[in-house]
Parts: C-alpha cells; sequence; structure tokens
C-alpha cells in the first residue's frame, strides 16, 4: 500500500521548489524597483523622457524564439529523440544575442548622449535593465548546466529540466513586464 | 529504483578528508552552521565591545579610555570619545548586532545545525548554495569591519543609514565617504547570503522530510525556522535593490534619495529631485520583518525546549503555528511605525498604527500558550528551561512598550527617546540573545558531543537576567524624562540630571558583559573537558535526539528514520519513560 502510494506521487523536486522561491524573491525585487519608480516619478519635477532604443523590441522577439526553444528541447527530450541537447545549446545562444543585444541598445542610447546619471527616467532604465540581464546570466548558467546533465545522463533529467525551463520563462514574462514599465513610463 | 537512490546519496554523503573541504569549504549543514555561530561569536564580541565604548562616554563623557587614543587617534584623541567618533560606535554596534548576530545565530547558525535533522534529511536541498550562503554572509562581515580600517573611519549614519545624509558622501561627515560605501556593499552581500540560505530553508523543509514526517508532524523549531526563511525570502529581496540604489547614488551620480537643493557642510551637492522618504519605506520594508527574522526562531526554539524540560505537551500546537504565520503575515503591513515622524499622512500613520497593535495579539497568544504550557508542569530547572523563562520575560517587559509605541500621537513624543532603546533591546536584543543562549545549552552536547557544565550555566543566567534588566529598564525612565537618544553626552545640557542613572546603567552593562565571560569559558571548556553526552540527555522526542551526539557525516548513518509521531509526546506512558520518540514505532497512546 505504501509503496504503491509511494509510486503514485512522484518525489519532490527540490529544485522546482528552490526555483518557485528564487522567483518569489526577484518578484519582490523588482516589485521594490517598480514602485521606487513610481514613487520617484510622481515625487520629483526632473523626470525627462526619452524614446526607448527600437532594437529593445528585437530583443524581445529573441527572448521569446529562446523559450519557444527550450520547449522544442523538452519535448525532444521528454519523447527521446535526438536533438534535445542542439536545441538547448540554440536556447543558450539566443540567451547570449539578447544580453548582447541589451548591450548594443545601451551603447545606443549613450551614443545619443542618454546616461545612468543623466535623469531619474535613464536611472531606472539601466538599472531595471542590468538587474534583468544579471538574473538572466544567471540562466545561461543554469541552461549551460542542464545541457552538460542531458547529454551525461542516462536517465532524461526532466525535473531538473523543469525548473531551469521554470525560471527562464519566468525571466520571458519579467522582461515584458519591464518592457512594458518602462514603454509607459520613461 | 530506491536501491539506486540509495547508492547514490551514499555517494553523496562520503565524508570529504582534506582539511579545506571538512572544515573550511564544507558542504555540511552542520559544519556550516557551527561556521555561522562562529561567525555570530565573533560578531557579537565585537558589538558589545562598542557598546561598552558608548557606555562609558554616556556615563563619564570626558573620561579617556584607557587604550583607544592608540587604536583610533582622530575618533579618540588622547581616548576620549568625538561625538562623531560615537556615532560611528552607534552604527557599527547596530550593523554587527542586527545583521551579524541576531539574525546569522538564531535562524543561519543553529537552524543550518538542526533543521536538516529534524526533517530527517541527510543535508540541505543545496549544499553548495548553502556553502556559498556563509561564505559571502563571511565576506559581507568582513567588508564592514574593514570600514574601521579605511581613512576616514566607519560610518556615522546608524544602522538604518537614512539617506540622504547616507547618500552624498564626505561631506555627511567623517565615516560617510568610504566607510559608507563599504556598508552599503557589505549590506548588499549579505542580502545575497540569507537569500541563498532562505531558498535552502525552504526546499529542505518542503521536499526532503523524511517517511512520515508531515507538516502536522515538524518540530516548532522547524515551523519557526521555516516562517522565518520565508520571512526573510520577501525582507531581504526588498532591501537588496534598495542598497543597489544607495551605492549608485554614492558612487555613480544618479538621485534616487538625494533631493534637489540640499545644502550640506556649506555645498550644494549635485543631486536632484530624489526622495529620502523613499529610502526609508525601502528600508523599513525590510527592517520591520527583521525584527520577526530576529525573534520568531526564538519562538521556536522556547517552544521546542519548553515541552522537553516542563515534560508536557505545548499547549495548542497547531494555535502556535497559526500565531508565526499570522506575525509572518502582519509583519509585512506595519513598516510604516518606524517612519511616524517621516512627515507623513497622519491616517496613514493610522493604519500602520492599526495591524501594529493587531500583530501583539498573535505574540500575546503564543506567550500565554507557553505560559500554558509551564502551569501545573513539574519543570526540569536546567540552564536552558531558564533561559527560555528569561526569553518569556524579557520578551512580555519589551513587548509592552511597544503598545505605547504603536500610538503615533505617544511615538512623538517616545520615538527620538530611549524609551525605544531600551524597547528594541529587551524585546529583540535580549530576548532573542536569550534564545541563543537556550539553544547553545540544549543543542551544544548535540553538536560537540560533550554536555555544558549546569552550575556555571545557572550563574551565567542568573546574572545575565538581573543585568539586563539593570541596563535597559532605566531606560525606559530615562526616555519618559524626554532623554534623546543618538546623543554623544549629556554633560553641559538640561539632561545633566539623567548622569547619574547613565552611570549605573553603564556599570550594569560592563557587568553584564564580563558575565559573559562565564558563558565563553563554559564554551570553550565543556567543548574539550565536559563529559561525554549522550544521545538523548533531555529525553526529548525530535529526530535530532535519535542519532548518535555528534551525528555522524549523513546524519543518520545512511538509515534514515521513519517517523511516527508528531514532536510533542511529552507525558505520555511511552517505552522510554514519560514521552515517546517521533521516531518510536510504538503505536499512538491515543489510538
Amino acid at each position: 500500500m505504501a509503496s504503491e502510494r509511494a509510486r503514485a506521487a512522484p518525489p519532490p523536486v527540490p529544485a522546482q521548489t528552490g526555483v518557485v522561491a528564487g522567483i518569489a524573491a526577484i518578484t519582490m525585487t523588482f516589485a521594490a524597483f517598480t514602485s521606487a519608480l513610481v514613487m520617484r516619478k510622481g515625487g520629483g519635477s526632473d523626470w525627462v523622457h526619452f524614446h526607448l532604443p527600437p532594437l529593445l523590441f528585437a530583443n524581445t522577439a529573441v527572448l521569446l524564439a529562446s523559450s519557444g526553444a527550450l520547449e522544442l528541447a523538452r519535448r525532444r527530450l521528454r519523447q527521446g529523440t535526438p536533438g534535445a541537447t542542439a536545441w538547448l545549446a540554440t536556447t543558450l545562444a539566443l540567451g547570449l544575442l539578447f544580453v548582447a543585444g541589451q548591450l548594443a541598445a545601451w551603447r545606443d542610447l549613450a551614443a545619443q548622449g542618454v546616461f545612468l546619471a543623466t535623469g531619474p527616467s535613464s536611472a531606472f532604465f539601466y538599472v531595471l535593465t542590468a538587474a534583468h540581464g544579471a538574473h538572466l546570466l544567471g540562466g545561461v548558467t543554469a541552461l549551460a548546466y542542464l545541457r552538460y546533465r542531458v547529454r551525461r545522463a542516462a536517465v532524461a533529467p526532466l525535473g531538473a529540466f523543469g525548473a531551469v525551463a521554470t525560471y527562464w520563462h519566468f525571466m520571458d514574462g519579467l522582461w515584458l513586464y519591464l518592457l512594458c514599465i518602462l514603454a509607459v513610463s520613461v | 529504483m530506491p536501491d539506486t537512490t540509495a547508492t547514490a546519496s551514499e555517494l553523496r554523503h562520503v565524508a570529504p578528508q582534506s582539511f579545506l573541504r571538512r572544515y573550511v569549504f564544507s558542504l555540511d549543514h552542520k559544519v556550516i552552521g557551527k561556521q555561522y555561530l562562529g561567525l555570530a561569536l565573533v560578531a557579537v564580541c565585537t558589538g558589545m565591545v562598542l557598546s561598552w565604548l558608548m557606555r562609558w562616554h554616556l556615563g563619564w563623557p570626558t573620561a579617556a579610555v584607557p587604550g583607544l587614543g592608540a587604536v583610533s587617534p582622530t575618533g579618540a584623541p588622547g581616548g576620549v570619545i568625538t561625538p562623531e567618533y560615537y556615532l560611528s560606535l552607534m552604527t557599527m554596534h547596530g550593523t554587527i548586532m542586527v545583521f551579524f548576530v541576531l539574525t546569522t545565530a538564531p535562524f543561519a547558525g543553529f537552524g543550518n545545525f538542526l533543521l536538516p535533522i529534524q526533517v530527517g534529511a541527510e543535508d540541505m536541498a543545496f549544499p553548495r548554495f548553502n556553502m556559498m550562503s556563509f561564505w559571502v554572509t563571511f565576506l559581507a562581515f568582513a567588508v564592514l569591519v574593514s570600514a574601521f580600517f579605511v581613512h576616514d573611519g566607519p560610518p556615522i549614519a546608524g544602522w538604518t543609514a537614512y539617506a540622504p545624509l547616507s547618500a552624498v558622501g564626505k561631506d555627511a561627515g567623517p565615516g560617510q565617504a568610504m566607510g559608507q560605501t563599504l556598508w552599503a556593499v557589505s549590506i548588499a552581500l549579505f542580502c545575497v547570503g540569507q537569500l541563498l540560505g532562505a531558498l535552502n530553508f525552504i526546499a529542505t523543509t518542503l521536499d526532503l522530510r523524511t517517511r512520515g514526517m508531515s507538516l502536522a508532524r515538524l518540530p516548532y523549531a522547524t515551523w519557526a525556522w521555516f516562517i522565518t526563511s520565508v520571512i526573510g525570502l520577501i525582507a531581504f529581496s526588498v532591501l537588496l535593490p534598495a542598497c543597489i540604489l544607495l551605492i549608485l547614488d554614492r558612487v555613480a551620480g544618479t538621485s534616487f534619495f538625494v533631493p534637489a537643493g540640499l545644502v550640506i557642510s556649506d555645498r550644494l551637492q549635485p543631486h536632484a529631485g530624489g526622495s529620502p522618504l523613499l529610502w526609508q519605506h525601502l528600508f523599513w520594508f525590510f527592517g520591520h520583518p527583521e525584527v520577526y527574522i530576529a525573534i520568531l526562531p526564538g519562538f521556536g526554539i522556547v517552544s521546542h525546549i519548553l515541552p522537553a524540560v516542563a515534560r508536557k505537551p505545548l499547549l495548542g500546537p497547531r494555535v502556535f503555528i497559526a500565531c508565526l504565520v499570522a506575525i509572518g503575515f502582519l509583519s509585512y503591513m506595519v513598516w510604516g511605525h518606524h517612519m511616524f515622524l517621516s512627515g507623513m499622512n497622519p491616517f496613514s500613520a493610522t493604519l500602520f498604527s492599526v495591524p501594529t497593535l493587531i500583530i501583539t495579539i498573535p505574540a500575546t497568544v503564543a506567550t500565554l500558550l507557553w505560559i500554558g504550557t509551564l502551569y501545573g508542569s513539574k519543570l526540569r530547572f536546567n540552564t536552558a528551561a531558564l533561559f527560555c523563562l528569561g526569553f518569556i520575560s524579557v520578551f512580555v517587559s519589551g513587548g509592552l512598550s511597544g503598545f505605547f509605541l504603536a500610538q503615533p500621537s505617544v511615538d512623538v513624543y517616545l520615538h527620538g527617546t530611549y524609551f525605544v532603546v531600551g524597547h528594541f533591546h529587551f524585546v529583540m536584543g535580549v530576548a532573542a540573545m536569550f534564545g541563543i543562549f537556550a539553544a547553545t545549552y540544549f543543542w551544544f552536547p548535540k553538536m560537540f558531543g560533550r554536555m555544558m557544565n549546569e552550575t556555571l550555566g545557572k550563574w551565567h543566567f542568573i546574572l545575565t537576567f538581573i543585568g539586563v534588566y539593570c541596563v535597559f529598564m532605566p531606560m525606559h525612565y530615562l526616555g519618559l524624562a524626554g532623554n534623546v537618544r543618538r546623543y554623544s553626552a549629556f554633560a553641559d545640557d538640561y539632561m545633566k540630571g539623567s548622569i547619574p542613572l547613565h552611570q549605573f546603567i553603564t556599570v550594569a552593562a560592563l557587568f553584564t558583559g564580563a558575565v559573559q565571560l562565564l558563558f565563553l569559558y563554559n564554551l570553550v571548556r565543556s567543548r574539550f573537558r565536559g563529559p561525554l553526552a549522550p544521545a538523548n540527555p533531555w529525553e526529548a522526542t525530535s529526530l535530532e535526539w535519535s542519532t548518535p551526539s555528534p551525528p555522524p557525516h549523513d546524519n543518520f548513518g545512511g538509515h534514515p528514520p521513519t517517523v511516527h509521531h508528531g514532536p510533542n509526546e511529552y507525558g505520555v506512558a511511552g517505552r522510554s519513560g514519560d514521552y515517546i520518540m517521533q521516531a518510536s514505532p510504538e503505536p499512538d497512546p491515543g489510538a
């Protein structure tokens, strides 16, 4: 009876719990940044509007594509068909391309004379994109580790995959949220 | 399938042999817990010496502190503390005590050592994160203490680092240049360390419980550490961005917290439009939950130890856990009560005042549950029991003054006075310290395999108990009399008459500090010379007492226990006496 129950309920995956808790913490961090932005914008009279670099929208497409590639990798891993590691590598490459694109967007802004200390709007722009980029690079590291696990393991590490995928998709969602906030406020 | 998992986990838990992997960069939660406690011990000694210097100066403002002139020629020329140096002592005392003692010892230290054993796990869920958590915290401490050795000394902005003075650099006074930057970097690092720790606590409690360990059977200490880690996860992830914005204001020329037209030391600050109140909101959104991060592990420790020494089940265990959850939830709605004097709208003040008064309800219920547990019990008066009683006493004494401070109209008068100093030192500082002491006397045998000396322990308790009341009770009177806090001395102003009372407090503080040498001696001597501890010296029920003292590397020698009972089976006829251990297969007495 007990063994049946044990088989029915899959063992809990700490990595998944850890990622959910991490997402809660990151959500709080960006909620704090957002409330700081709202309070700073409403309280001061020195808010300067500037145009977001159009490159950001291309970067958004790259990031969304990376999530699609990750799901393709998951499907292949689940079905046991080859190609999972290749799609994981694609995800990773698209993630790095996104970060490179964000850096290029920074250079665009800098070329227009908009720097971190130019005004509160530019300060929040750089802080939010940098904080998101740092968290995304954490996800890139996790993807690299996952690819190594998938190549090496005899049994598909679906639990670890699920945890990394949850985090990566959250990075997408977080970026879409930040893009909306920035589009509305700066 | 289960066989292969067992082999894999055995492989994972081969004890490392090299010195570095065993004692320094260890992945073992027990070693990491001891490392945290060691760090807290160094930090608490540092923080206490700083408080002695402050007390010396408050009692005898013109008297030179022997030797201090040589240590800090600019801060204390000839050994007499300058007002600025007093402020930096206060800042460093508060920061070290709140972050590196009251957070690290009861939560990260004891929690790390005990939580995995109490849930029946071999280790934390993410041992590498756990190791990083400690070493990042250690780095944070090193960065903070390094502020003593930079050119213009440690920061003077207080442990709350209120903007704009914390955000503008050297114009704001000595220590506000490099020292304050180091402070902000240190606290940001500390946040990272504690976030990694909280992740581990949460995943371990939820996912690594052994067979039969349902949530309802978790020991109360585990519950408290779990809830504390949830609070910490949300609180530190708000302080971290706040510190990042503060650092940017200081080093990158942004203006998040510095308003326009601010003139400090006759110099117009090159900032515009920032909001000093923004810092206060972000800081206290973390800062108030931090109070509960410091005290809830104490709640858990007392509730864990009391049934074992009273030989009675804890009264209302589910109510107690509901109280912990309620305190954790409400702790996020009250931060504004630290800001009644910030010029906030009186309606907002009322909004923050009401939940502050409501949060006293679960705290009071928990206290009544402890007292109800004690009622009619045959208490075993060992040192751990005494410190639990002391915890209840100082928590009530400090909590009562909270009722006054929660009301904006009363707080307007009391907020800037010693009344607040007395209040928070009792309810958060001393109460949490008593929780740490109780935990130390209770779990030392498990951690080091040797018993502590009970006679020394009892003297330590009695003298400390008298000492802390002599130190902090008079502060409430001083506050009512209008004695402002954070000032370095009252030699030639309207508070001159308070100096004799300050001298009394100083003598009591030096005495109480000296008494702690008894504790240190007891710790060191018992570690090497104490009588060998049996597996279960206190006849307690939770899983850590089912394994040898000290536990083997994988906690249960390759045989994870199966849990059959809750932690509360005291005062019942069991195979081993008047209690039934959680891992004991005997049937439930009620069944």
